[in-house]
């Protein structure tokens, strides 16, 4: 593509053509660019070891009616109980009283015996008592915060106290009667 | 003429310190690899033999502490199949609410169990000898998978007139010819679950094979990537050339 | 010659009135005057300093993912290059962009010495550049002992060890840098740190060395200053346009060895834990450093009262060191080879020894490999001191072109030209 042509077009055409190829030159280098830099923020995103901890299974043989226990998901403490009859029977009746933040215990729970809630307070973050037998339960025979008074009931909704909203429900799957698979 | 002769001498001096390096031990047969070269890839089927041997022959020994359970899906295994691979192993967790520490069965989030709790153990267990992790072992020697190979199919009987030290055995590859491993692949010494026939060959190229990705998982997607930088910049160098020669085409 | 560039758009004017940034750059990389004459060699400063901006950004993303303890140093590498999305990549990268960042300088440094651009008036860009390369073979020679393999902890073991032969206070000073009795977590802790802080120290020597090539404006092949602008092109778009080309090729190069060759320029010893028990059978440093091994192991006899292990340590750094003094020790009157007929050998019968020493560096210091390292330590130390200063006195250069911009065929003038541009050039 020597051009050696002497009339008045080809200095525009050479200029069109070395446009286009600036351009072109251009052009790929920001998508080379960009393509470098991707890697490189990606590799700030959970790696695959953290990403493998991302969900947790859990067996539910060893709790008993009327226990909780405590597991760890994704860093957060995850309250497991196995509720009495008691308990399910003060949660429905719950639904039809006046909630700060109303939610049907059926909508809480894929069944009524399992609870599965994540154990932080939703006033600022401190873990309520209430799993241990021995431990204060508050007013509403759930779980009671100690840090500014938040009351919860059996399906761990706030009914007394400054927290704005019930413990929220981590996504969880049966993957059969004895386990559940949280995450 | 001067642009070529320094080329020339960074790869002469590139090329002297690489075979530098293989110096140390015997010459070592090459062999082809599928996961050789530009277009390498790792046999899945070889994977999965060389994954059985090293469950029967070498974890006895050998611990292969960088791999973790879920990465058996590399080898083309579903994730229930890794997990039940898992499930057969077991490993310490705790302390427990009592304090006490407790095993359970492993799931794909754990590492590969060790076979001895550590390395004072391992040679316990090993007349004083340690048997190296195996996670690396294909990055770790010059050489790599030829010499492995090399090494795994290299026993012989010593030469009339060697001074073998009690309790090593005879290997033509590795340096110093005495090595403290027994030979741990005999003919058929393993009955393959796809039926391939068990020579010590195969053997080696099956365990070299799913040893080389335990050190490299990623080769594939490398080279993938390779391929596609490799295309990238050969056009756009080649934009370049054209813009550059445009832009001096009034100086020259 | 160049103007003060009326800025359009008043965003730009308002910054630059302030802070002449836009001013600056394009004084600096858009009009500035370069040589049209420069070949490609000139290419490698530019790709030196693409290399370090890699190496910065690449080490900033593995240092979010390693933890400088030696019980968990080895393992958070691997866990990089296994579960870090793209930390494979970060890393290759990072690792070949050391023996990249050594080859494209010493390229530029070869260039410089064939070209004379270390002589008058670019003596402190020089020896800025020599400063350069030291603060380099620091960075890497720490940064190589951050993986914890067995060539990483037993180098630094080596290295450090080489400061006991200074004689007094050498074990106090080899205690300080360990912060223990051997190289150990103190050691690694440390160098995690000095790693992590020298790069921007040689960011700022960086700028140093290009402020200073500013003022002189850059050499070329003729070795003979631009007198007009007929002489001259500028900047931008001719060196954008080149450079680029250059780091096309680079790139190509550079990416080849991450993709298809990761661990061609390594070591496999170094896919090995570290431990303090078990020594390698060879220890050997990376590539760019064996010249210097070569020079360090080949003094096996004492010099007079030095003994042979401080007298290895003295030739070992002597050997960058001389190259301060090297605009002093050159007593040619003309600047590039090109016109200096016997320097022109001379020039590439010291590219061998650095090779040939390279050589030596990788195999163990005895029998033949060593008595060739006696002869290149020797050869290389009498290029600078005795060939250098002689040769400048009895060669008889060619006759100099009288400009760049003029046809290479030796000018009109002839001889009477000749001299009088070599006159011309002892400014």
């Amino acid at each position: 593509m020597a051009d050696t042509a002497t009339s008045p077009e080809t200095g525009d055409e050479d200029a069109g053509r070395r446009d286009f190829l600036a351009l072109a030159a251009g052009g790929m280098g920001v998508v080379g660019a960009a393509s470098f830099a991707w890697p490189l923020i990606d590799s700030m995103n959970p790696s695959a070891e953290v990403l493998a901890l991302s969900t947790v299974e859990v067996n539910l043989d060893p709790i008993a009616e009327g226990q909780s226990i405590t597991i760890v998901w994704q860093g957060k403490p995850v309250f497991i109980r196995r509720r009495t009859a008691d308990e399910v029977a003060a949660a429905k009746k719950g639904d039809g009283e006046d909630l700060r933040d109303p939610q049907k215990d059926g909508d809480r729970v894929q069944n009524d015996t399992w609870l599965v809630m994540i154990g932080l307070c939703t006033h600022l973050g401190c873990i309520p008592l209430g799993q241990k037998g021995t431990d204060p339960k508050g007013e509403f025979g759930g779980w009671f915060c100690p840090c500014h008074g938040s009351h919860y009931d059996t399906s761990g909704r706030i009914r007394k106290g400054p927290a704005p909203t019930n413990l929220p429900v981590p996504p969880y799957k049966f993957v059969d009667d004895k386990t559940i698979l949280i995450g | 003429m001067r642009k070529a002769m320094m080329s020339a001498a960074a790869a002469v001096l590139m090329a002297l310190s690489g075979s530098a390096l293989a110096a140390g031990g015997v010459e070592v047969p090459e062999r082809e690899w599928s996961f050789e070269g530009v277009f390498g890839t790792y046999d899945r089927a070889s994977m999965q033999r060389g994954l059985q041997i090293y469950k029967e022959s070498c974890s006895g020994c050998h611990s292969l502490n960088l791999i973790y359970f879920r990465n058996l899906t590399d080898l083309g295994y579903t994730e229930a199949q890794a997990k039940a691979f898992a499930a057969e192993y077991e490993v310490q967790d705790g302390p427990n609410d009592e304090g006490e520490m407790y095993t359970r069965a492993a799931i794909p989030s754990d590492r590969f169990v060790k076979p001895f709790p550590n390395d004072n153990a391992a040679r316990a267990g090993n007349n004083g000898a340690l048997p190296p992790d195996l996670s690396l072992m294909v990055e770790a020697r010059p050489g790599g998978a030829n010499y492995l190979y090399a090494l795994l199919t290299g026993y012989a009987d010593a030469p009339a007139g060697t001074d073998m030290m009690e309790g090593m055995n005879y290997n033509n590859y590795f340096p110093g010819h005495q090595i403290a491993m027994a030979p741990p692949l005999s003919e058929d010494g393993i009955e393959y679950e796809d039926g391939t026939k068990a020579t010590v060959a195969q053997q080696a190229e099956d365990i070299v094979t799913f040893l080389a990705w335990a050190s490299e998982p990623n080769m594939e997607a490398r080279k993938k990537m390779g391929i596609k930088v490799m295309i990238f910049l050969i056009v756009l160098t080649g934009i370049l050339i054209a813009v550059k020669k445009r832009v001096w085409a009034d100086v020259h | 010659m160049s103007t003060a560039p009326q800025w359009k758009n008043p965003v730009v004017r308002w910054v630059d009135e302030r802070l002449p940034i836009f001013t600056y750059m394009d004084h600096e990389y858009n009009q500035f005057p370069m040589p049209r004459n420069l070949n490609y060699f000139w290419n490698f400063g530019a790709l030196a300093s693409i290399v370090l901006v890699v190496m910065i950004v690449t080490g900033i993303m593995l240092a979010m993912q390693y933890t400088p303890h030696v019980d968990h140093a080895f393992n958070s590498v691997e866990r990089i290059m296994r579960d870090v999305n793209y930390g494979w990549l970060i890393r290759y990268i990072h690792m070949n962009g050391a023996s990249m960042f050594f080859i494209v300088v010493f390229i530029h440094m070869f260039r410089g010495l064939y070209y004379g651009s270390y002589k008058a008036p670019r003596e402190l860009l020089w020896m800025l550049g020599v400063v350069i390369l030291l603060l380099m073979m620091a960075t890497a020679f720490m940064g190589y002992v951050l993986p914890w393999g067995q060539m990483s902890y037993w180098g630094a073991t080596v290295i450090t060890n080489l400061f006991s032969a200074i004689p007094l206070v050498g074990e106090w000073i080899v205690t300080l840098l360990w912060g223990g009795f051997a190289v150990d977590n103190a050691t690694l802790n440390r160098f995690f740190a000095l790693h992590y802080l020298l790069p921007f120290v040689l960011v700022g020597v960086v700028g140093a060395h290009v402020v200073s090539l500013h003022i002189t404006k850059s050499n070329n092949p003729d070795g003979i200053e631009m007198k007009g602008p007929q002489d001259s092109v500028p900047f931008h778009p001719y060196f954008t346009a080149k450079d680029s080309v250059g780091m096309g090729f680079f790139l190509i190069f550079f990416a080849f060895f991450v993709f298809f060759a990761p661990n061609y320029l390594g070591h496999p010893d170094n896919y090995i834990e570290a431990n303090a028990l078990v020594t390698p059978a060879h220890i050997v440093p990376e590539w760019y450093f064996l010249p210097f091994y070569a020079i360090l192991r080949s003094i096996t006899f004492d010099v007079l009262f030095i003994p042979a292990k401080l007298m290895g340590v003295i030739l070992m750094f002597g050997s960058i060191l001389i190259l301060f003094i090297l605009p002093w020790l050159d007593t040619a009157r003309v600047r590039s080879a090109k016109y200096r007929p016997i320097y022109k050998y001379v020039f590439w019968v010291f590219l061998i020894d650095c090779i040939v020493l390279g050589w030596v560096g990788a195999q163990p210091a005895e029998g033949t490999a060593l008595i060739i390292g006696q002869i290149g330590t020797f050869y290389y130390f009498i290029h600078f001191l005795v060939v250098m200063p002689v040769l400048g006195k009895i060669e008889t250069p060619l006759p100099l072109p009288a400009s760049i911009a003029e046809p290479v065929t030796g000018g009109g003038g002839g001889a009477s030209a000749g001299a009088a541009a070599a006159k011309m050039e002892k400014s």
